[in-house]
């Protein structure tokens, strides 16, 4: 399975009627397997990216081929969860035919156990965010979206859904990407990091990410970083110099 | 227990009022049940309270499913929008009156039109509230629907109906009164029963106490329904809000 996009251009028109572009270039490929992580900065264009990739907006140029009958799973930006449906139907809803098992694994895995009979209304984000992340994983996605999932919680509790995330990328073969603008999620998660530029969004530079997810260590994420912001200011100078 | 406060003491008020005024102008309680107890044994009252709740209910059912399709295509489809408007605001300020008037003239004293003008009456609020509720939709959450390729009817049920339920039980409520009163005019003016009809014979005959009491057995059976069906479909309907504190 393979996701081709060649984003040429994408502007908004603003309520004053002023049009500004949004993205740029955006060519890339994805195959089943690669976990692609996008690092640009705030208001970049992230979430613009990931709605056209989806299907959401189909007012841009260029061209994107989805596999035929891929089965999408996404988590976005805000949790986006029914108010008026439980935990528990919240998930079932976006995946009906998930059995039994493997949704009380999915909820022990993201300690959501206590919490199947609660309304949204009644959790905190972080668990929002884990039931966003639940739905997502239990319709089994070919395609997987991440629209900054750890986003404004505390490090302690980004840490650790960090690596609840890493263990459920790593058990599914499936096309990932996940948007961020912390440098902590690409090092840890991808085998991809594309650096955005600042808006209109461009690829400013695409780099593989070798060592394997669950041999990096901590000085492997040091290193890692370390060559990543090289690689950063790097195309950022030669982006001023052009 | 402050409604039955309130009740009482509405009751005690009639009862001093009556025993000042004029007996044929206000006749006290007792009078107005004796009467009322008399049309119960004789069936009458049942036999016109049935055909009035069967005209509501038909009516109601009527008008809020088509007033409801109608107001949910207008508030999705610009041009659904721009060619009903002038309609709507047509219906919304042609007196009650105009519609059963011409109803009558037009399909004869049938209870086809009885019903169709009681129908047309409620027709556009219904309309203006859905549209309005429809307008308010969320469309990030059409959005995850899309996503997560959720069939049209799942959408409807689980994403779109929560959202229009505040509007449907406003239109209702709102939709029930506006029958309620309107339902007794189309039967005084077109009908051979019910209590709209009923009221125009204690009318013509003067008989206050058969006017108030099948009036007061009426609006009754006005308030039960408020309570055991409006109420609790709106407590349902929005039961998975968090308690305000
Ligand atoms: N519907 C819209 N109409 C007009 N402008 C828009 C619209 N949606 C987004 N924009 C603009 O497009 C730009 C990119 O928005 P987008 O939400 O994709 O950014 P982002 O990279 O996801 O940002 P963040 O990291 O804060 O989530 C922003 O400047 C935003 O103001
Ligand atoms: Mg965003």
């Amino acid at each position: 399975m393979q996701l081709d996009v060649d984003i040429t251009g994408k502007t908004f028109q603003n309520a004053a009627g002023e049009r500004h572009e949004v993205l740029t270039g955006l060519k890339f490929s994805l195959q089943s397997g690669q976990v692609a992580v996008f690092f640009g900065p705030s208001g970049c264009g992230k979430s613009t990216m990931l709605r056209i990739l989806l299907g959401l907006d189909h007012d841009f140029q260029g061209h994107v081929t989805r596999p035929a009958k891929a089965r999408a799973g996404m988590v976005f930006q805000e949790p986006r969860l029914l108010p008026w449906r439980s935990v528990e139907e919240n998930v079932r809803l976006a995946a009906p035919d998930i059995d039994e098992t493997k949704l009380s694994a999915l909820f022990k895995l993201l300690e959501l156990d206590a919490h199947r009979s609660h309304y949204p209304g009644e959790l905190s984000l972080g668990l929002a965010r884990r039931v966003a992340l639940a739905r997502a994983f239990a319709v089994e996605p070919d395609i997987l979206v991440l629209d900054e999932p750890l986003a404004s919680l505390d490090d302690a509790l980004a840490n650790r859904l960090r690596e609840e995330i890493a263990m459920l990328v790593s058990s599914r073969t499936m096309i990932t990407l996940l948007v961020t603008h912390n440098l902590d999620d690409a090092v840890r998660l991808a085998d991809r990091v594309f650096l955005l530029s600042a808006r209109p969004a461009r690829i400013l530079a695409d780099l593989p990410v070798r060592t394997p997810r669950h041999a990096r260590g901590d000085a492997e994420i040091a290193a890692i970083k370390a060559s990543i912001l090289r690689r950063a200011s790097i195309a950022v100078a030669d982006r001023s110099v052009s | 227990m402050l409604r039955l406060l309130s009740f009482v003491s509405f009751l005690a008020i009639w009862w001093v009022a009556a025993a000042y005024a004029d007996g044929t102008k206000l006749p006290s309680p007792p009078a107005v049940l004796d009467v009322l107890l008399a049309e119960a044994r004789s069936g009458e009252l049942f036999l016109h309270l049935g055909a009035t709740l069967a005209r509501v209910a038909l009516a109601f059912a009527l008008a809020m499913t088509l007033g409801g399709a109608i107001g949910y295509l207008m508030g999705r489809v610009r041009l659904a929008n721009r060619l009903g408007d002038p309609w709507l605001i047509l219906l919304l300020n042609l007196p009650a009156l105009v519609v059963i008037v011409l109803a009558y003239i037009w399909a004869g004293l049938t209870e086809v039109a009885a019903i169709a003008a009681i129908a047309i009456n409620k027709l556009p609020t219904a309309v203006v509230t859905l549209r309005e509720g429809t307008r308010a939709l969320d469309r990030s959450l059409d959005e995850m629907a899309t996503v997560f390729a959720m069939s049209r009817w799942r959408t409807f049920r689980h994403v779109i109906l929560p959202q229009l339920a505040p509007y449907v039980a406003a239109a209702a409520r709102s939709g029930l009164s506006l029958v309620w009163k309107i339902v007794l005019v189309a039967e005084l003016l077109g009908r051979p029963n019910g209590v709209g009809f009923e009221i125009g014979v204690a009318f013509q005959l003067f008989d206050t106490p058969l006017l108030l009491a099948y009036s007061l057995t009426f609006a009754a059976v006005v308030l039960i329904i408020e309570t055991l069906l409006v109420q609790p479909f709106e407590a349902r309907a929005s039961r998975w809000r968090p308690r305000a504190a």
